[in-house]
C-alpha cells in the first residue's frame, strides 16, 4: 500500500539556471521564491509561512553566511523563523528533509524550503577549491584529489570490476544534454554527440569536461503544508510520501567498496518502505549526476537495474523519456546545471512538474510517482524523497 | 622523535610521515587496524589503541590521472592518485610518482609508499608528505 503523506507539495518555483551576471544570490532566490508564489493565489506568504528552510553550500562565494534571515529579510517574511543547512551538495535535500519533518512534527503548518548558490562570478580555480572542501581535507585534499578526481576513482573502479566503458559514461551526458535542450530553465539548450563528449578535455580520467556538471548560479524553492491544509492551497497538490537520509565515510578512500554509494543504497531502501513503493513502481526520477559515473552507479544503487547493469542500462535506453524509468528529464545536474545548495529542492521542482502534468515538451505521459536523489560530496551524505501525485 | 605514547591523530600520524614512518593505529580490543588513526575504533567504539608501522606497501584499488587539479598542485600536473589497499588491510590514497599517463597503472599493481620531508613554512599545516611509486 502506498504511504500516507508526511508533507505536501502546493507550489514550486525555480530560477533560470546558467550564468547569472550581477545578481547576488539574495536575489536570484527572490527569483525562485516569486514563481511559488505567484503560482499559489490562495498563499499570503506574510500570513502563512511559519519557517523557511534553505539548502547553502558556501558563504565564500560572496562573503555572506547568515543564510535564513538573509532571505527572510530580503523577501519581506521576517520576523519568521528561518534554518540554513549545509550538507555540500545536498543542502536543500538536507532542507527539504528537515522541512518535512518539520511540518510532520505538528509544529508548524506551512514552510518554504529551498536552496541557493551564486558561483560563476568567481575563477573556476575559486569554485574547485571551495567545492573540494566537501570531501576529506588530510588525505584526500592533501594528495591533490578534486571532485572530478573522486568520481574519477568511481569510475574506474566501475570500469575494472563491471566493465563498463566510457561510451556508456557519455550517454549519460547525450540524454541529459537532449533533455535539457527542451528545458528552457536549463543551462546548456544543446544536444551533444557521444563523439563530443569523448573527445572532449580530460579533466580527470577517465572523466572528460561533458562527464562533469558545470558550474551554475540559481535557486529553488517549494511551499510545503501539512496534508490536511493542501485543498486550501491548491487543487493540484504533490504528496511526499517518503523522505529519507544517510550518510557513508566522508573519505571515498576507506569505503569498502568503490563502486557503490552506500548513502543512496541506505536512504533509498528507507524511502521505498516508508512510502509502501518498489523502483519498478517510479515513473520519474532526478538523480545526483554530478558525474555522468553516478548516474550509472545510482541506476543500481537505486534499484532501478541489478549491481553492475549501469552501463546496459543507458545504453538500452531505460533511463529515456519513454524507456523503463525516465531519469533526469530536467537535463540533471550535467545540463541543466548544478548550483550546489539549490540542486535537492529544483530536483523536487522538476518532479514537482512532472506529476502535476507542467513539464511541456519533456512531459512523462501519466506520471504519478516520483523520486529524488540528492547527494552531498562524494556520496558521504544523501537525501532521497518519494513523491506522489495528488488527487 | 614522535613519542609511542602520543594521541592518535592526525597531526602525530602526519609527524611520523616526517621521520619516515607510514604509521596506523590498532585496536587493542578487536585488533583493527585504521589510517588514519581515529580516536576511536571504527569496529567497536573502544579508544584503547596502540600506534603501529607498516609497511608501506600494497595494491592499487583504483586511481585517476588529475589533469585539472587545485591551485596548490598546479605545477605537477597531470598527476595520478591511486587508492592503495595496505598489505595490512587500511586503504589511503596517494600520488603516485612518475605516473601522467593511465596505461603506466594497473588496478591490482603493487607499488610502496615513499616520504618527503616538507620544508617549514608559515602555512597551515606543516605536514610532511608520503607518496608511493610502483614495486
Amino acid at each position: 500500500m502506498v504511504g500516507k503523506p508526511l508533507a505536501t507539495i502546493v507550489s514550486a518555483g525555480l530560477s533560470k539556471f546558467g550564468r547569472r551576471e550581477g545578481l547576488y544570490w539574495r536575489e536570484l532566490f527572490i527569483e525562485a521564491a516569486t514563481e511559488a508564489f505567484d503560482r499559489c493565489p490562495n498563499l499570503d506568504p506574510r500570513k502563512d509561512i511559519k519557517a523557511i528552510f534553505v539548502g547553502h553550500m558556501g558563504e565564500s562565494y560572496e562573503h555572506q553566511g547568515h543564510t535564513a534571515p538573509t532571505i527572510t529579510d530580503w523577501l519581506g517574511l521576517t520576523p519568521v523563523q528561518g534554518f540554513r543547512l549545509e550538507s555540500a551538495c545536498a543542502s536543500s535535500g538536507a532542507a527539504l528533509r528537515c522541512a518535512v519533518m518539520a511540518i510532520a512534527s505538528g509544529l508548524v503548518d506551512v514552510v518554504l524550503v529551498g536552496g541557493v548558490e551564486k558561483m560563476t562570478h568567481r575563477s573556476t580555480a575559486e569554485v574547485t577549491e571551495f567545492l573540494a572542501m566537501a570531501s576529506d581535507f588530510p588525505f584526500e585534499q592533501w594528495n591533490g584529489l578534486t571532485f572530478p578526481g573522486l568520481y574519477a576513482l568511481m569510475a574506474t573502479a566501475h570500469m575494472h570490476k563491471y566493465g563498463t566503458r566510457e561510451e556508456q559514461l557519455a550517454m549519460v551526458a547525450v540524454k541529459n544534454h537532449k533533455n535539457a535542450a527542451i528545458n528552457p530553465k536549463a543551462q546548456f539548450q544543446r544536444a551533444i554527440t557521444i563523439e563530443e563528449v569523448l573527445k572532449s578535455r580530460v579533466i580527470a580520467w577517465p572523466l572528460k569536461l561533458y562527464d562533469c556538471s558545470p558550474i551554475t548560479d540559481g535557486a529553488s524553492c517549494a511551499i510545503l503544508v501539512r496534508p490536511e491544509l493542501a485543498k486550501k492551497f491548491t487543487d493540484t497538490p504533490v504528496h511526499i510520501i517518503a523522505s529519507a537520509g544517510a550518510t557513508d565515510k566522508i573519505g571515498v578512500y576507506e569505503r569498502e567498496d568503490l563502486t557503490t554509494l552506500l548513502s543512496a543504497r541506505v536512504a533509498s531502501q528507507e524511502a521505498y518502505r516508508m512510502a509502501g513503493v518498489e523502483p519498478k513502481d517510479i515513473d520519474v526520477a532526478e538523480v545526483h549526476d554530478c558525474f555522468t559515473i553516478a548516474e550509472i552507479i545510482l541506476y543500481e544503487d537505486l534499484g532501478f537495474c541489478p549491481k553492475g547493469y549501469g552501463g546496459k542500462f543507458i545504453e538500452e535506453g531505460q533511463p529515456e523519456v519513454g524507456g523503463k524509468i525516465p531519469v533526469n528529464t530536467s537535463g540533471g545536474l550535467k545540463a541543466k546545471g548544478h548550483p550546489v545548495g539549490a540542486t535537492g529542492v529544483a530536483q523536487l521542482y522538476e518532479v514537482y512538474l512532472q506529476l502535476t502534468n507542467q513539464a511541456g515538451p519533456r512531459q512523462v505521459s501519466g506520471a504519478e510517482i516520483g523520486l529524488t536523489h540528492n547527494m552531498g560530496g562524494s556520496g558521504a551524505s544523501a537525501f532521497v524523497h518519494i513523491y506522489k501525485r495528488g488527487d | 622523535m614522535v613519542e609511542v605514547s602520543s594521541p592518535p591523530t592526525i597531526e602525530s600520524f602526519y609527524k611520523y610521515i616526517a621521520e619516515g614512518k607510514l604509521m596506523g593505529v590498532k585496536c587493542k580490543k578487536c585488533g583493527k587496524v585504521m589510517v588514519p588513526p581515529k580516536p576511536l575504533c571504527e569496529n567497536c567504539m573502544a579508544k584503547d589503541l596502540e600506534w603501529i608501522q607498516l609497511k608501506g606497501e600494497g595494491e592499487v584499488i583504483s586511481f585517476t590521472i588529475i589533469h585539472v587539479p587545485p591551485t596548490s598542485f598546479a605545477s605537477i600536473a597531470p598527476y595520478a592518485v591511486a587508492v592503495v589497499k595496505l598489505d595490512e588491510g587500511p586503504k589511503i590514497p596517494g600520488i603516485v610518482k612518475g605516473v601522467t599517463q593511465p596505461h603506466q597503472l594497473k588496478v591490482g599493481m603493487r607499488v610502496k609508499a615513499i616520504f618527503e620531508q616538507i620544508p617549514s613554512t608559515q602555512a597551515w599545516p606543516q605536514w610532511s608528505r608520503y607518496y608511493f611509486q610502483p614495486i
